[in-house]
This record gives C-alpha cells, structure tokens and sequence, in this order.
C-alpha cells in the first residue's frame, strides 16, 4: 500500500479495511438515510395506489358513452398535465393548507405536509396513468369487439373476456413508465420539507465537505429504486404483451 | 358514437346516458359549491387580492414577465444545449464499436435514472464549490445544467429511436450506391430522422418547461413559480389568485407547445414526401424512464 504524502497525510491511519472504511464513510454519521428513502418509497406507493384508483376512473370516464364525463376527463388531463408538478405540490401547501385551513385530518407538520404531497402526486400522477389506460385500450382493434359481437357476447362479456384482458396486458409497459416517474418525481416533495431523499440530500451537501460522495449515494440510491422497476416490469410487459 | 367497448346506442342506453349525465352534474356542482364556500369563507374571492393582475400592469411588468423571462431562457438555453449532446449520444448508442455503445448506453441509463432536482441540486453545490460563477448566476446555471444532463439522455433515445424507426431499406440502399457508414448517417439517415423526430422534440419542450419550476422552488431561481410566490407576499397574501395565474400561464403555454406537436404528428404522417416514420408524443414518455425495456421498433408507429 502506497503511503500517503504531504498535507493529504490522513490524522488517523487507517491500519484495517474496517477502519478504513469509517473514515470514509464518516460523513454518513448522524444522518438518517434509510429513513429518507423509506419515506420516498412510502409517498411513492402511496401515491401509486391512489393515482391507480382515480386514473382509472378519469379513463372510464374519458373512453365512457358519456359526453359530459367524456368532457371533464379530458379537460382533467388536459389542465393537469400541462401544469409543473412543483406548483401543484407548493400550492398544496401554501393554498389548500395555509390559506384554506385543509389539514387532511393530521396534526404535525410534518404529517400535513406529507400527506398534501401524496395528495399532489396523486392529482399529477392520476392524468398520466388515464392516458396510459386509454392508449391500452385504444390498442385493441375494434374488429376484436364486433367480432365478439357478432358471435351474440353480451356487453359485459365483450368487456370482460375480450378487451380488458387485451388492454391490461398492453398498459403493463407504460404503466411501469408512469410508476419509475413517479418514483423520480417524489423529490419534489422536498419544496414542501417532506423529509425524503432529495431533503436530505440538500442538508448534507450543506453541512458536509464530501460533495461528489455524497451525491453518487444519493445517485445509487434511486437507482437501486427505479432500474429494478425499470427491468422487473420491462420484462413483465414483453412477457404478458398480446402478439399481433 | 360507438367504440372498441360498446356499439352505437340504442333509445335505452340514450336514456341512460341521460341519467348519467344527470348525476354526474349534480356531483360536479356540489364539488364547486364546496370549493366556492370554502373560499369565500377564507375571502380569497375578493376582488382586491384579484384586482393586481386584471387593472393595471405592474404585477405583468414588475412580477410575471421578469419571472416568464427566466423560465423561457432556461428551457431554451437547455433545449438548445442537450439538443446536440443528445444527438452525439444517441449516434453513439447505434454506433457498431463496443467500446462507443457501451459508455454511451451507460451515461444514458444512468441519467434517466435519477431526478433531475438531485441533478440540480448536485450542480448548484458543484459550482459553488468549483467554480468562480456568481451567486447570482448560480441558480441559473445548476437549472439548465441538471436539465441538460437528464434531457440529453432522453434526446438520445428520441434520436436513436428515430432513427431505427426509419425504413431498412434507406441505409441499405445507401449502402448499395457506395456512400461509407458515416456518410449514410450523415447524409440518407439524420436528415429524414430529424423530421420525424421533430413532434417529439417539442413534447419534450414541455416537459422542460416544467422541469424550470423546481429551480424556482428549491434551488431559488427567480422564474415564473418564484414569482408567485413574492406576488402573494406583496399583494397581500392573494395565495390562490397569484398560483391561479401563474397556473394559468405554464397551461397556455404548454398546452399550445403540444396542441403544436400533435399537428407537426398528423402532418408528418399525412406528408407523401417523406418515409411516413414518426415520433409521437407519447414516444417521449416511454423514453424517459431507464431500462432495456424501450422497444423502439414496437413504439414507433411506422408509416404507410
């Protein structure tokens, strides 16, 4: 081993790979890291399920006999995708909570704030899972239906055995798309001090000299979340994905 | 109207319809008499802390237009920059040597997978600690810097894909009247892949625009979103009229950029002049997220 020199002379010499280690390492002391991300992955699935739900009934409505919810569901999409993620979420926050009095029934700060960032998400989120639904959907050919039809299937059939089974497989790949933005899109909760990852991130590089460090473990860190996903659900969509 | 998931209606499903339509107005005005209730409640309607932005000019000269100013030079300083790293990058990714392909899919892979605000944020400190930038020029620079890093990535698939979406038969018959590899790319390939990449191009403008925002929230970057935030302070806590507007605003102009992109789509793949290859808007979301996953030629729509 090469001794080091000069003024990068170390104070501590590191005689065993452990101890080398924690010298390292040291800047990770007295930050919670695993927390950070545990509350990223926790706005991330929350936010999932419930953009899941209400996506799905934004693309009932937008692909429904209904004009008028036809209507809504478009302009829905339409308003919500076209606005910045980051003013939704801060308008949660500035609006709803601190000008309208909504506190979603918690009563910390810290509670408030993460469940109007889930709330956010699930606005934001819940226009992307519609289109990603609908362009599912829109992937059947019609001739599957009439010919369905024409063999005398009843509505509820024709849904149910033949064109939901052809469009669950297909919205798999965007669907994974969504989710993995999603993921990346949860760091925006940090403009309302939702203690997650990118939070964190922000107050260690503050207070901590081992800038490039620092950043490649938050760098590795939403990797480890997003290209598993990524594969995972990649490989799912080629798995379930109807040949045509 | 009929659809892949039901026939044209007959008089029962008309009325129905009707019921339906029926119900889901009640909903709706239920919704918003809520909301209207809960605002007046709060006084955020009246007319004083909307007045600012409908008499007079100084919240548009003094507040918006400096706050638009900054959002439009960040997204076109960063459009223009990752254009071209994009293109290097995504030419690189089909390139035929292991040792170009590689790193490239590497840097690709690796930048779409991470936020782009870790991205800036990581920038906002490196230049800080690096360099000799002003503090005041620093916001500036870490936003287009984090969104040049990410965008190119996603350029590179929009490039790369737009290019495995043109016709086999144009390399090959390149190839067959003598022109080397780089000429083919240069001069048969890039060309015809650049208009059909041009719809996507622009929905990813979109997502630039919007990425601008987290400068203004997070790393204090004086765009259109910070400027919200200073006119509900000076005007007296008009919270809700200053993000109405500034809401307002981002979906006029985003809403026009794909109201844009969608007919650049239906143009391209009208025109007889061209191969019919293009790539849409909904390429764009596809590509943006890390993994092998992305099949070009299954996303691409290919023409006629």
């Amino acid at each position: 081993m090469r001794r080091p020199r000069g003024r990068r002379t170390c104070s501590k010499e590191p005689s065993t790979h452990a101890e080398a280690r924690e010298i390292v390492f040291d800047f990770l002391e007295g930050y919670n890291l695993w927390e950070a991300f545990w509350t990223t992955v926790q706005l991330t699935v929350l936010s999932a399920v419930g953009s899941l739900i209400w996506g799905t009934l934004l693309a009932a409505m937008r692909v429904g006999p209904v004009p008028l919810m036809r209507g809504f569901g478009t302009a829905y999409v339409n308003i919500v995708r076209n606005i910045p993620l980051t003013v939704i979420i801060l308008f949660a926050s500035l609006g709803l909570n601190q000008t309208l009095g909504i506190s979603l029934g918690a009563n910390t700060f810290e509670t408030i704030n993460f469940r109007l960032a889930v709330l956010g998400f699930v606005a934001y989120t819940s226009a992307f899972v519609c289109e990603a639904l609908r362009s599912g959907i829109n992937t059947v050919p019609v001739g599957q239906a009439e010919a369905a039809r024409a063999i005398g299937l009843n509505f509820t059939q024709v849904l149910t055995l033949i064109v939901l089974p052809q469009a669950f497989r297909s919205v798999v790949g965007p669907l994974a798309n969504v989710l993995i933005a999603l993921t990346k899109n949860t760091t925006v909760a940090a403009a309302i001090g939702v203690g997650e990852a990118a939070l964190l991130m922000k107050e260690m590089i503050e207070n901590e000299a081992q800038l490039l460090l620092i950043a490649a473990v938050f760098a590795v860190g939403f990797m480890c979340l997003t290209l598993p996903t990524g594969l995972i659900l990649g490989w799912v969509s080629k798995k379930v994905a109807v040949k045509r | 109207m009929s659809s892949v998931l039901y026939d044209a209606q007959g008089p029962r499903a008309k009325r129905r319809n009707v019921v339906f339509t029926l119900l889901f107005l009640v909903a709706l005005a239920a919704v918003l008499w809520w909301l209207y209730s809960m605002l007046n409640d709060k006084g955020q309607l009246e007319w004083a802390l909307w007045k600012p932005f409908f008499t007079g000019t100084e919240a548009w000269t003094v507040y918006i237009w400096p706050g638009l100013k900054n959002t439009l030079i960040a997204a076109a300083l960063s459009m223009v920059i990752a254009l071209p790293l994009g293109a290097v990058l995504g030419i690189c990714r089909l390139s035929d040597h292991l040792w170009i392909r590689v790193p490239a899919g590497a840097i690709v892979e690796f930048f779409r997978a991470i936020p782009v605000l870790i991205l800036m944020i990581f920038a906002l400190a490196a230049y800080s600690e690096y360099t000799g930038v002003s503090s005041d020029d620093r916001p500036l620079y870490a936003v287009v810097t984090g969104l040049v890093l990410y965008n190119s990535s996603v350029l590179a698939e929009i490039v790369r894909a737009g290019i495995l979406s043109l016709p086999k038969g144009q390399s090959e018959a390149a190839m067959a009247v003598g022109l080397r590899k780089n000429q083919v790319m240069r001069f048969i390939l890039l060309p015809q892949a650049v208009t059909a990449m041009l719809p996507a191009i622009v929905s990813q403008l979109v997502v630039i625009v919007k990425d601008t925002a987290l400068g203004g929230a997070i790393l204090t970057f004086s765009e259109l979103l910070a400027s919200a935030n200073t006119m509900s302070g000076y005007y007296g806590a008009n919270t809700i009229a200053s993000f109405t507007v500034v809401a307002v605003i981002y979906i006029v102009i985003n809403f026009s950029l794909t109201s844009f992109a969608s007919w650049l789509e239906g143009r391209l793949r009208r025109g007889k002049k061209s191969t019919g290859a293009v790539l849409g808007a909904d390429a764009v979301e596809e590509l943006s997220a890390p993994g092998e996953h992305v099949d070009v030629t299954h996303d691409v729509e290919k023409g006629p």
